[in-house]
């Protein structure tokens, strides 16, 4: 399934089909999977224990990237070029149809405010920050992803910020987006990463006191091993599993 | 006994002195006594915490509340009691196994999460145009179904927690008649995981249409009984009009979508906006209302259930047309090897499926077996399609790195968006009307905490 698909959703949300190669995209590595059943160090005599597979994500597109698209990065790269701020967009990934603009995290601040001002760009609405942690992707393990969405021009595209996990910082968007304070102070609780000029970053849904941060692919879920008749089946995080 | 005196005993009611100031606990009945602990304090200001076990706070929410006299200047909202973790479960689930989570979320619109987080992989596996035109069609049905059982419930408990009982009886007869609908439809009443990756989980069973259509035609007669009830109500109108007012301004800022969004005048409603299974295949309008207050919204409410009456019926005329036609991508790599049936011990996998995978072809139960343990693959990426839910935008934020199980699922869920409108919204007004406010977000804390 290397080809992109491209939505069949509202007549302005529809970029022309032709335009975006899939060859053209450059995948990105962020890990490896191993074996076939998610254990280590079983009896595994099957052979699919000694599996090695890269996990990959979609890479950077090359313009033109079609429909829309374009509109949107010429508009956003005019003015990130007024303000010699032209490397704040890491790089862009179409895939699916659907548009991600990978930000550096010092810049966003400023890249949201140009979303949400340029009458070009105008994204009004912001649909709160999701949190994904990628713990092999050193020196990127936290991602923050942020959904706009342009009612002006029906348009939706996708920021994406990541930031270490020794230096767990990102700017807060509360500011530009008031409706990000409890989506921030959740990603927070979830994840642990610390947006700066947050009004009050507490725990939202976990309790004030709570140790860790569970959402972390690092944060075991807890669970107690099932007994039957003598046998014991461990959580579902320590099962064996396919991956 | 030199507690005599006291108006009553009661080990759990009483005052205690802290550094943050005096400290009353009240467990009814017994409201005088902060007054009488008041009466030689300065200021009338006091910090009330309502809930999270109250029942006019729309479900576990708690809500602190800075009073000065009857006027709320500060309203804070405390969410958190039904986290149950449910994005961090689906993790270790199968892709098709996390739509029976996601069910659980907003209880009161479960189809919606279903719907939502079906679409987002599905667009990464990229077969958003295989899915069978009875599936879709069938997802509409339900969804609507949906709309109308949950804003039954909006109208019925706003209604009980400013004290129309009537409203609130009459809007769980109702709601009542969809959960019937759903039972039969997809076995279960609430918690359905019925619209699943690829489709639907089951045809629909003999008679249905027919049932569909009678409950259409109920809903004609009984619709009306909360227009007359309540539209025109002086008392109604008194405790909603004007109550709870956010502009178009505010909702934008706040992120808040939904019949509150549509209150302002801006009739935003993804379902015409970007349609998403087949809905630009029906006729139906965008209903809204020009008050932005509580008593506009419950028009909009009121407005969308005709609406989705609409939908419903141009949806049954069109399976009419379908009988036979399959609701399962025809992809054997992703549907779901089995079809459920009604046996004599009730519903379970078809005796024909299991005759076949247990007799006939070891190649079917090769792969019935790989399907059901392992499931399918979905390729690396992420994926965010929302959905029109009855509250307003939710959607699912769906991230695979290639695996058999989600890496990510984040739902944007309208309610926990929406409630960051409780302090706007109630800041300034009367402690009663504070309910009023809450009632016209209609937040359903599984969503919120999820």
């Amino acid at each position: 399934m290397s080809d992109d698909q491209l939505p069949s959703g509202g007549e302005t949300q529809d970029p022309s089909t032709d335009v975006v190669a899939a060859d053209a995209e450059v995948e990105r590595a962020v890990g490896a999977r191993t074996g076939m059943f998610g254990v280590e160090g079983s009896g595994d005599t099957s052979g699919y224990g000694g599996l090695v597979a890269p996990i990959v994500f979609p890479g950077a597109a090359q313009r033109p990237y079609g429909g829309w698209f374009d509109d949107v990065a010429d508009a956003l790269q005019e003015r990130l070029a007024a303000t010699d701020l032209e490397q704040a967009v890491e790089r862009v990934v179409i895939h699916r149809g659907e548009i991600t603009f990978h930000v550096r995290r010092e810049d966003l601040a400023f890249v949201a405010q140009m979303f949400r001002d340029d009458e070009r760009l105008r994204f009004e609405l912001c649909l709160g920050v999701s949190g994904v942690h990628y713990p092999e992707d050193s020196g990127r393990e936290l991602h923050a992803v942020y959904h706009l969405l342009s009612m002006t021009h029906n348009r939706r595209v996708r920021l994406e910020v990541s930031c270490p996990d020794s230096d767990p910082h990102l700017p807060s968007l509360v500011s530009i987006y008031p409706t990000n304070d409890w989506h921030e102070r959740e990603t927070f609780d979830m994840f642990g990463i610390v947006f700066d000029g947050h009004p009050a970053l507490t725990r939202i849904l976990m309790p004030d006191d709570w140790p860790g941060h569970p959402q972390r692919k690092d944060y075991p879920l807890g669970g107690i091993p099932v007994e039957y008749k003598g046998g014991t089946v461990p959580p579902p995080d320590e099962r064996r599993s396919y991956n | 006994m030199s507690s005599t005196d006291a108006p009553h005993e009661d080990l759990y009611a009483g005052s205690t002195d802290t550094s943050e100031g005096r400290v009353f606990t009240v467990s009814g009945q017994d409201w005088d006594s902060i007054a009488a602990g008041l009466a030689d304090q300065p200021e009338e200001r006091v910090v009330v915490n309502m809930g999270p076990q109250h029942p006019s706070t729309h479900g576990v929410l708690r809500l602190i509340l800075e009073l000065e006299g009857e006027t709320v200047t500060e309203a804070r909202a405390g969410i958190g009691y039904l986290h149950t973790g449910i994005e961090k479960n689906m993790e270790f689930r199968s892709w098709t196994q996390g739509v029976t989570f996601c069910t659980r979320m907003d209880y009161l619109s479960p189809f919606f999460n279903e719907a939502t987080y079906c679409l987002g992989v599905e667009q990464l596996l990229g077969i958003e145009d295989d899915i069978p035109e009875k599936a879709q069609v069938m997802r509409v049905l339900l969804m609507e179904l949906n709309r109308i059982s949950s804003h039954l419930v909006a109208i019925a408990t706003g209604g009980m927690e400013i004290g129309a009982l009537t409203v609130m009886t009459i809007g769980f007869r109702e709601r009542e008649l969809v959960l019937d609908l759903f039972e039969l439809i997809t076995g279960l009443r609430m918690n359905h995981a019925f619209i699943r990756p690829g489709g639907v989980a089951q045809d629909l069973p003999p008679g249905a249409l027919d049932d569909i259509r009678d409950f259409i035609a109920l809903m004609k007669k009984r619709l009306p009984e909360y227009a007359a009830l309540c539209n025109a109500n002086p008392i109604f109108k008194a405790r909603l009009v004007g109550v709870g007012e956010l502009d178009l301004s505010a909702t934008l800022a706040l992120g808040i979508t939904g019949p509150v969004l549509r209150s302002t005048g801006y009739p935003w409603d993804l379902r015409k906006t970007e349609p998403y299974c087949g809905y630009e295949d029906y006729d139906f309008d965008v209903q809204t209302w020009d008050t932005a207050d509580s008593y506009g919204r419950f028009r909009i409410r009121l407005a969308e259930m005709w609406e989705s009456l609409r939908i419903v019926e141009q949806a049954a005329d069109r399976l009419a047309g379908l009988e036979g036609a399959p609701v399962m991508v025809a992809d054997k790599k992703i549907a779901w090897p089995s079809q459920l049936a009604i046996g004599s011990d009730g519903m379970g996998n078809s005796l024909d499926h299991i005759r076949h995978i247990m007799g006939e072809s070891m190649e079917a139960l090769i792969h019935h077996f790989k399907l059901v343990t392992e499931g399918f693959r979905v390729p690396a990426g992420q994926a965010y399609v929302p959905v029109e839910a009855p509250r307003g935008e939710l959607g699912a934020h769906v991230v695979s790195d290639g695996g058999t199980r989600p890496y990510r699922v984040h739902f944007r869920d309208p309610s926990f968006t929406n409630l960051q409108g409780t302090s706007v919204m109630s800041e300034g007004g009367m402690v009663a009307d504070v309910i009023v406010a809450i009632a016209s977000i209609d937040p359903v804390m599984g969503g919120v905490d999820r």
